[in-house]
């Protein structure tokens, strides 16, 4: 059974990639390897993403009916078509601008919960792997401590009784997802923080903070993209869960999540009453989103070479 | 051994602890006093101050929270406002339902990771192998709430395989009704399962399968067949073992999604409906016990481990 010692998960797992590190010729790949190329479908994935952002940005400037306007000369439940590129709801409502409009909650949370992730547990996390001792040893238990809440419990219990806004929400998340962002800047920060360039650093009479900002920050940063973005997908999948439990920002205001709660429920009337465009879109929608998401960060992480850390 | 068994127990009922306190301090972040929310039409300030000295809300916080606690540690989390109810009453009703679903689609994620794992590992990136990777990955993609709605959609109301939502029968009263209604929403949860349990297990049995051991029992002539199950499987299930409790514990979340979408009544179902009633006693009762329970699986996982494979412990 040693033979599995390698699969073994350890602690403070090493995120180094080595060949970044040691200067010039030294690490250089044999065969003179040709430049790594992020590939077609990187860009596709990364493309789609920009194409969500710019359409969730500028969605008033496009030529569409309002998200909330029930428009009673429009069929109910209607089939896709020219008037209305998706359909309409349950509520005559246009599926296609809701679906454009909702957008925002999910990348709005997506982006923001995981900025204030990294700011609650990404900067602790540099400092703490830096300095060790024992505020490192008290940050590290209460990490654990947190991680072990069952994060969706806590969530659902805390905007429950605090109120389902779109900020609450926002930062209710980003504490909740703080201390994996911990745990991951921190071992990162570990596999640099006694690293010959550090020392070098030191001896030449540098600050604790312009070694954190200049020397261990650059190496870190594909670590903290690749991950922010599986944190980016992890969180708008709790949203999602979330609106669809219906304790997420509330309906009428459009959401991926919601328009998935609002199609499921229909769905308990049978063949007659339900809206399958109204499962269809949104899931298609959210699909499309994490996928890429996922193809993105996965794409980055193995052309920066990042290794997969155990928590 | 005996240091790291201690040091876990030791965090582990230092969670218990917060997790408890987070439960009953959520009730006081309430804008408002419960007793007028109970109260509703009759709220004089007679009547309230009865009902204050009869819920012990006339203590202070960590008064009421110790009395709270005792009341806990004897079994008796309070009654619903609404339907009088005792919360543990709700939670031996609902429990079942959530255990059903989460031994029902682990059976089934299982049952359909192992082969393809074991399948996709054998020649590793050829056509089968990559298949599997890219599908895995795509349903990576795929939480819950997106392809539970879908399968209802396809296979309940569209093709109707299956038995679409609240058509619920207790196992006790039909079994094969049961069991049938509870395919569906098992199978919700297994994808996900599927997915996990298949990406961990082929990455550590194709590392496993280049070991002199393996090439060792090559040329003594085994079947692939043999190999595989006897001697690549045990010591590539270690990263599949160890992450269960995490899995299991994140399994919570696709529960009360197809409670929600099929109207089972498991504990994520009560716990929505409680939290749209304003039911608070409720709501802080099957927090606590859905967060204990979450706390206790992962514990448990983490300490058969550490039996099972020693090593960890030394860290």
């Amino acid at each position: 059974m040693t033979e599995i010692a390698a699969a073994m998960p350890e602690e403070t797992a090493s995120l180094g990639p080595l060949g970044v590190l040691l200067p010039g010729g030294a690490a250089a790949p044999d065969h003179g390897a040709p430049k790594k190329r992020l590939g077609i479908f990187f860009w596709i994935c990364a493309g789609w993403i920009g194409l969500i952002i710019l359409v969730a940005l500028f969605a008033n400037l496009l030529p569409l009916p309002n998200p909330d306007f029930q428009n009673f000369a429009a069929p109910q439940n209607g089939a896709p078509g020219w008037g209305h590129l998706l359909g309409t709801d349950d509520l005559n409502r246009d599926i296609f601008s809701r679906l454009l409009f909702g957008s925002r909650v999910s990348l709005i949370v997506g982006f923001g919960s995981t900025a204030i992730g990294l700011i609650l547990g990404g900067i602790p996390g540099m400092f703490s792997a830096y300095r060790r001792g024992r505020v490192d040893t008290l940050l590290n238990t209460v990490s654990y401590i947190v991680l072990a809440f069952p994060a969706l419990v806590a969530v659902i219990a805390i905007g429950s009784f605090w109120g389902h806004q779109l900020w609450k929400i926002t930062v209710v998340i980003g504490v909740f997802s703080a201390p994996l962002i911990f745990r991951i800047i921190r071992a990162s920060t570990l596999s640099y923080a006694s690293r010959d360039f550090v020392m070098a650093a030191k001896a030449l009479g540098a600050s604790d903070s312009r070694i954190l900002a200049r020397e261990i920050f650059p190496n870190i940063l594909p670590t903290i993209v690749s991950f922010g973005l599986i944190a980016v997908a992890g969180v708008i999948v709790l949203e999602g869960t979330l609106a669809f439990l219906g304790l997420s920002v509330p309906p009428p205001t459009p959401s991926w999540g919601n328009m998935l709660n609002e199609g499921a429920s229909l769905l308990a009337g049978g063949p007659g009453q339900n809206n399958p465009w109204l499962v269809i879109f949104p899931a298609a929608a959210m699909f499309s989103l994490l996928f890429t998401l996922n193809v993105v960060a996965d794409k980055l992480r193995s052309h920066f070479d990042v290794t997969e850390v155990k928590l | 051994m005996g240091r790291y068994i201690a040091k876990r127990v030791v965090l582990l009922i230092i969670i218990v602890f917060f997790v408890s306190v987070a439960s009953f301090f959520l009730v006081h972040l309430l804008p408002g006093n419960p007793a007028v929310a109970i109260l509703g039409p009759n709220d004089t300030p007679q009547n309230s101050a009865i009902l204050n000295k009869q819920l012990g809300l006339d203590h202070s916080l960590w008064v009421q929270y110790f009395i709270w606690i005792s009341h806990v540690f004897r079994g008796n989390l309070g009654q619903s406002f609404t339907t009088h109810q005792t919360t543990t009453n709700i939670l031996a009703n609902s429990f079942p339902i959530d255990i059903e679903l989460i031994v029902f689609s682990q059976l089934m994620a299982f049952a359909v990771a192992l082969p393809m794992a074991m399948t996709a590992s054998r020649r590793p990136n050829r056509l089968f192998d990559q298949f599997s990777n890219s599908t895995a990955f795509g349903f990576l993609a795929l939480p819950p709430f997106v392809i539970g709605p879908v399968l209802v959609l396809l296979f309940a109301v569209h093709w109707r395989v299956f038995p679409g939502p609240a058509s619920y029968v207790p196992l006790t009263q039909n079994f094969w009704s049961n069991i049938h209604t509870m395919l569906l929403p098992s199978i919700v949860l297994a994808l996900g399962s599927i997915v996990l349990y298949f990406r961990l297990l082929r990455n550590d049995l194709i590392s496993t399968l280049q070991e002199d051991f393996i090439t060792m029992a090559r040329s003594k002539g085994l079947t692939d067949r043999r190999i595989m199950w006897r001697h690549a499987l045990r010591p590539s299930s270690v990263t599949l073992l160890s992450s269960a409790g995490v899995a299991i514990a994140g399994l919570i979340a696709g529960t009360f999604v197809v409670e929600l979408l099929l109207q089972l009544p498991g504990l994520g179902f009560q716990l929505i409906s409680s939290i749209n009633q304003d039911d608070y006693t409720v709501v802080q009762g099957i927090t606590l016990v859905v967060a204990v329970a979450i706390v206790l699986i992962q514990f448990f996982f983490d300490f058969i481990f550490t039996v099972v494979d020693p090593r960890i412990a030394r860290d």
